[in-house]
């Protein structure tokens, strides 16, 4: 059992502010000087952490710029939380001297692994969901915890494939990690449409299943059609087109169980002019807003 | 061997059956599941290859390049996260790919691209005063002793073929066909506000720059430059220099030792 945390929170330090209860947008270099020359109502941008990860040069001017009007987010892809072997100390380091120069409202990773032996493989890899893959996943991240100084927030993973070997279901693994751990969720909504039609189960009943007061930002993206060997629906996470209908819908529900949090959309690929996304980010807000009024009676 | 070792295995090599232990909740066959991982690994990291060697790409067409960088990325997968860090030896990859051995110049265009991107993120660094620069090369006494900083996103690279016109070819300035690849060609690669540009260069300011930034001084660097052109004169590259913000501090040192070996 690792041992219980004491992060910046309630009881020590101030926590950090946290993200603005609003739609945000990942950061992308097409859009860098659009964004500083219209400066857009919006309220953050989240960055890939790995992409900033370099000594000097254009990223860091505009995201110093950026980040002088914003709120950011940093979102890793690279820790490899879940891969069997220790995580990477330098990969951390160089982390926390991002987090530390840009003091973000919001740090996320994956709950998936994407490193081995010495190669990174580029992609976020599932899990088995048993006990001996919790009990390191909740290691490494009172590591990152430890090292970062802040609580992170996890993201539940889209996935194609289930694991022989799993004892818990996803949901139960996320609830025990973030009782263990004490971090927050990053809840992707279109990752839990994805997993769950790839699946066969029921987003709605997933959703129940989650610990929805830890969420602390929300993830929407859009995903590709494929099939599998059967001939059934297989999406695929590609964040290359706008968010499906259904995972608007999954997330207005995901709303009345968490109440209104910071929402990004995500687009990594096809990237459209930053109009087309910033109108995606006011749909988002308006659910933000709808989920903020008070209900009506029946 | 572990679970995510077999997984990490089978992942890059296609020869290897899909891992044990997955399911389908259809129970259909996880081998078309797994196949999304596979082309996720292999062909997000292609595109990270395609978006650095742009050059590369056009000049053996996307088919050629992506069969190449496939191997590539299965012989050498990247060390780091950070994908800005991947390709440093792609060029040398490439010269030892045999497919592309009638492209002679191709990996030293690779190593252009290369020094572009490393180029890009580097670290910051200010300008030298123009004022403290000119009274120090003032003195020709002291001028053989100088030793200038140049900026960390400067980078240097002599070939034996026409890699300035064949890369400026490719961004709209002048005419593919008519350069003469086997020309031998030096480029200079610096940051200039926050572009990065391309300039070319004689092989004698070639030697003369690449020397400086070694950390030799003034007087070994014309010595350096000497050997590819007795009467050199580093009048233009070093005005060339100070006009991109290359230099970046002077200091007269007695000791006539690349700043690397000092240990004082």
């Amino acid at each position: 059992m690792p041992a219980p945390l004491d992060l910046p929170g309630p009881a020590g330090a101030p926590a950090p502010a946290g993200l603005p209860v609003r739609a945000g947008l990942g950061l992308k270099p097409a859009h860098f000087r659009d964004i500083l020359e219209t400066r857009p109502a919006l309220g953050f941008f989240e960055i890939h952490a790995e992409n900033y990860l370099v000594a000097g040069g254009p990223f860091h001017h505009y995201l110093s710029e950026i980040g002088q009007h914003y709120p950011l987010s940093v979102h890793g892809v690279g820790l490899s939380i879940g891969g069997e072997g220790p995580l990477d100390a330098a990969h951390l380091d160089r982390l926390a001297a991002l987090l530390d120069r840009y003091q973000p409202a919001a740090f996320s990773e994956h709950l998936a692994w994407s490193s081995h032996g010495c190669a990174f493989l580029n992609d976020l890899l599932p899990l088995p969901y048993d006990r001996a893959t919790l009990d390191r996943v909740c290691q490494h991240i009172d590591v990152v915890q430890h090292r970062l100084n802040r609580r992170m927030l996890l993201e539940n993973p889209a996935t194609y494939v289930e694991f022989a070997a799993s004892t818990l279901s996803e949901t139960e693994f996320i609830g025990e990690v973030v009782r263990r751990t004490g971090c927050g969720l990053l809840l992707d909504v279109n990752n839990v449409y994805v997993s769950c039609t790839n699946h066969g189960r029921d987003p709605y009943a997933y959703l129940d299943a989650l610990p929805l007061a830890a969420v602390g930002e929300i993830h929407l993206a859009g995903f590709a059609e494929d099939v599998d060997a059967a001939g059934d629906r297989l999406l695929i996470d590609n964040h290359g087109s706008p968010v499906a209908e259904a995972v608007w819908d999954l997330y207005r529900y995901a709303l009345a169980g968490s109440g209104p949090v910071a929402t990004l959309i995500e687009r990594d690929h096809d990237v459209p002019a930053l109009a087309v996304l910033l109108a995606e980010a006011g749909r988002a807000d308006g659910a933000l807003a709808a989920a903020a009024a008070p209900r009506r009676a029946a | 061997m572990s679970a995510q070792a077999a997984f990490a295995a089978a992942l890059v090599d296609p020869a290897l059956p899909c891992p044990p232990g997955l399911l389908a909740w259809n129970g259909s066959d996880p081998a078309r599941r797994f196949a999304v991982y596979r082309n996720n690994v292999v062909v997000s990291l292609i595109d990270a290859l395609a978006d650095g060697f742009p050059v590369v790409q056009a000049l053996v067409g996307d088919q050629f390049f992506r069969a190449m960088a496939r191997r590539y990325v299965v012989d050498r997968p990247p060390a780091s996260a950070v994908m800005a860090e991947y390709g440093d030896d792609f060029a040398d990859f490439i010269a030892g790919f045999a497919p592309a051995a009638g492209l002679p110049y191709l990996a030293d265009l690779a190593r252009l691209e290369r020094c572009r991107v490393t180029a890009c993120h580097a670290a910051d660094a200010a300008a030298i005063d123009p004022a403290q620069l000119a009274a120090a090369l003032a003195d020709p006494a002291t001028l053989p002793d100088l030793r200038l900083a140049l900026h960390p996103a400067l980078r240097v690279l002599a070939s034996d073929y026409a890699i300035v016109a064949l890369w400026a070819a490719h961004q709209g300035v002048g005419a593919l066909a008519e350069v003469h690849p086997g020309r031998p060609e030096s480029a200079l690669v610096l940051r200039y506000g926050l572009d990065v540009e391309v300039i070319g260069i004689t092989a004698a300011a070639a030697a003369f720059v690449a020397s400086l930034a070694a950390g030799y001084c003034l007087g070994q660097a014309m010595a350096a430059a000497g050997a590819h052109e007795a009467a050199f004169d580093p009048t233009a590259i070093l005005a060339t220099l100070i006009a991109k913000g290359a230099v970046c501090t002077v200091c007269t040192a007695s000791a006539r030792h690349p700043q690397g070996e000092h240990h004082d």
